[in-house]
């Protein structure tokens, strides 16, 4: 039996309807838009709210690309390009700079994206202040009331803790100078590539059923007090055991029988492009190198 | 003189209702009320008309049964609620020129933030209990515009210090504190921001007698060293002889009686009052 599917699964009411909630988010920096979230066949915290704003975005042209934690090969990043490609037929890649849209969990993609793009990021927890104030009613409130003593009171509270600032993921920012925004569970090292980013960046709530966005060029700056800056995380004198980048965040990889600790790039497209382009300059053979 | 100087705090006319109302409760000139509230539509007037000025360094006392109106008039100062109408003007807020109540939303919590402590009776309303002490101190802090981890760390040392908490424990949170200690961690996270006016709503209920005197003697030392106005809440007539300089009695919703503490103490004008009085001396 044949299932036909509406285009990028949706009907267009309802694409319509989430790109309002985006464009709305698009002319709120940093704003959390709510939005009808829809049942989809995956589920929830799987990356539903991302993958609505890509249903909801794509057309026959775009080419997409689909990352989860760094990788392209997921069980994750699969489900959904399949759930798109079904639905859409549109062309698929791993390439960064090929794709017109990204949609991503847990990473901005090392290479620097341009305007013709759009980064979607998968969202768990899209309030930021939820740790210090449980009630919905009263976050929303204290954003309003451009009330932020509570994201930074996290702040605080790890440095009495771990004497520094150890938010290991989705570390706050302040957008366009008035809303504080998790920006997802990106490590830190990925916090300043939001900051005037020439590609606009869309963030999906699917549980949650919030949209929000941050605009290209738009100021997106990180908390952090005046004696303990903001800092990412540290891969001085660290290169990847693969293709040998430097100044690109890294996985640990801890041999079980030597014990000793060797890296590689958690960004798996961007190594395998580096290591191709090293391997076409020196005639060499990837696979003697892995 | 106390008739020449400016109060810190002015209070006109606060009302504060739960509930629409209705034409029999509506009426000004007669309101058919049974107690604070109207039989006919449920409506609650919390707070009636209530006026009074609050001076610097004293301390004002209000008193007066339970459901009376004590804790909504001060929700309604610290703006954890609207009031129905009413104005109130803050010497060390535009020059007191403004009406507070009227001001917006933002400007509300800048007030709080920068003007006002507040101690509540339960200390969960007034701390986050899982985070550490001196954080909680903090918060208060960064809302008044810190950005110094190592000025609030001590900041709020000297706090904790003037409030007898030992140091050593700053980083554990209040949820492993007795109710005194909690309370005392309250008085140090509102009196964080240097306010020149702090709320005391009940902060003395509930805890033992001894622990009781203790705190009620911190809540002194402030006053005395400190020289900030206080509004101290309490059913309790004790409580209120041994801190305030000057009382407000209310009845529902009402105030009913105001002056020198010792003088409503002595000589009672209402019968309410006189009841109240008496049944301290017993
Ligand atoms: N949110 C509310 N909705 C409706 N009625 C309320 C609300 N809050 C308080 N009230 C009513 O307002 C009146 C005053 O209550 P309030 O808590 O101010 O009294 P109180 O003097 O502080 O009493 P207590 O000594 O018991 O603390 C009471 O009749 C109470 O039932
Ligand atoms: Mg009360
Ligand atoms: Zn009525």
């Amino acid at each position: 039996m044949k299932i036909s599917y509406n285009f990028a699964f949706f009907d267009e009411g309802s694409k319509r309807e989430i790109r309002r909630a985006a464009l709305k988010a698009v002319a709120i920096p940093g704003y959390q838009v709510p939005f009808a979230s829809r049942e989809m066949p995956i589920a929830r915290g799987w990356g539903t709210g991302g993958l609505q704003l890509t249903l909801s975005l794509i057309g026959k042209d775009d080419v997409i690309k689909v990352i989860d934690q760094g990788s392209d090969e997921s069980v994750n990043a699969v489900n959904i390009k399949k759930l798109i490609k079904k639905t859409t037929g549109v062309e698929q890649t791993e390439k960064t700079s090929k794709a017109s849209i990204i949609q991503s969990r847990h990473r901005i993609p090392e290479v620097p994206l341009n305007e013709e793009q759009i980064l979607v990021l998968q969202v768990p927890i899209p309030e930021p202040l939820r740790l210090v104030e449980p009630s919905e009613y009263k976050t929303k409130r204290l954003h309003a009331e451009n009330d932020y003593s509570g994201a930074w009171l996290m702040l605080f509270e790890q440095i009495m803790k771990y004497g520094s600032m150890s938010t290991g993921a989705d570390h706050p920012v302040l957008v366009y100078g008035r809303y504080v925004m998790a920006p997802s569970p990106i490590p830190r090292f990925d916090n300043p590539k939001l900051t005037c980013s020439k590609a606009l960046i869309l963030l999906g709530a699917g549980r949650e059923k919030k949209i929000y966005a941050v605009p290209p060029y738009t100021e997106v700056v990180s908390l952090a007090f005046d004696d303990y800056p903001f800092r990412v995380e540290s891969f001085e004198n660290k290169k990847c055991r693969i293709c040998g980048a430097t100044e690109v965040f890294m996985d640990e990889i801890i041999d079980e029988k030597t014990g000793m600790a060797s890296y590689q790039c958690n960004d798996t497209s961007y190594c395998l492009k580096k290591l191709n382009n090293s391997a076409d300059n020196q005639g060499g053979d990837i696979s003697e190198r892995i | 003189m106390k008739g020449f100087e400016k109060p810190v705090l002015e209070i006109k006319n606060l009302n504060k209702q739960f509930g629409k109302g209705c034409s029999d409760c509506c009426d000004i000139n007669e309101k058919k009320l049974e107690k604070n509230y109207c039989p006919e539509c449920g409506t609650v007037y919390a707070c009636q008309d209530i006026s009074f000025e609050l001076y610097g360094g004293e301390i004002l006392g209000v008193v007066g049964e339970s459901g009376s109106g004590k804790s909504t008039m001060m929700k309604c100062l610290y703006f954890d609620q609207e009031v129905t109408k009413g104005e109130g003007y803050l010497s060390s807020y535009k020059d007191g020129l403004m009406n507070i109540f009227n001001e917006s939303s933002q400007q509300k919590r800048y007030i709080r933030n920068h003007v006002l402590g507040k101690v509540y009776q339960n200390p969960m309303l007034g701390l986050k209990m899982n985070f550490s002490s001196i954080g909680n101190i903090a918060q208060k802090l960064i809302a008044a515009g810190y950005r110094s981890v190592r000025d609030m760390e001590s900041r709020g040392i000297d706090l904790l210090n003037h409030v007898n908490i030992p140091v050593f424990r700053m980083k554990e949170p209040p949820k492993n504190f007795s109710g005194g200690m909690q309370q005392r961690v309250q008085i140090a996270k509102a009196l964080s921001n240097n306010p020149p006016v702090l709320l005391l709503d009940e902060v003395t209920t509930g805890l033992d007698l001894s622990v009781q005197a203790n705190v009620l003697d911190l809540i002194k030392k402030i006053q005395r060293e400190l020289g900030i106005s206080m509004i101290v809440v309490s059913h309790d007539l004790a409580v209120i002889r041994m801190l305030a300089n000057r009382t407000i009695v209310m009845l529902d919703g009402r105030i009913i009686e105001k002056g020198l503490t010792d003088q409503i103490l002595e000589d009672p004008q209402h019968p309410y009052t006189q009841q109240l009085v008496h049944s301290l001396l017993v």
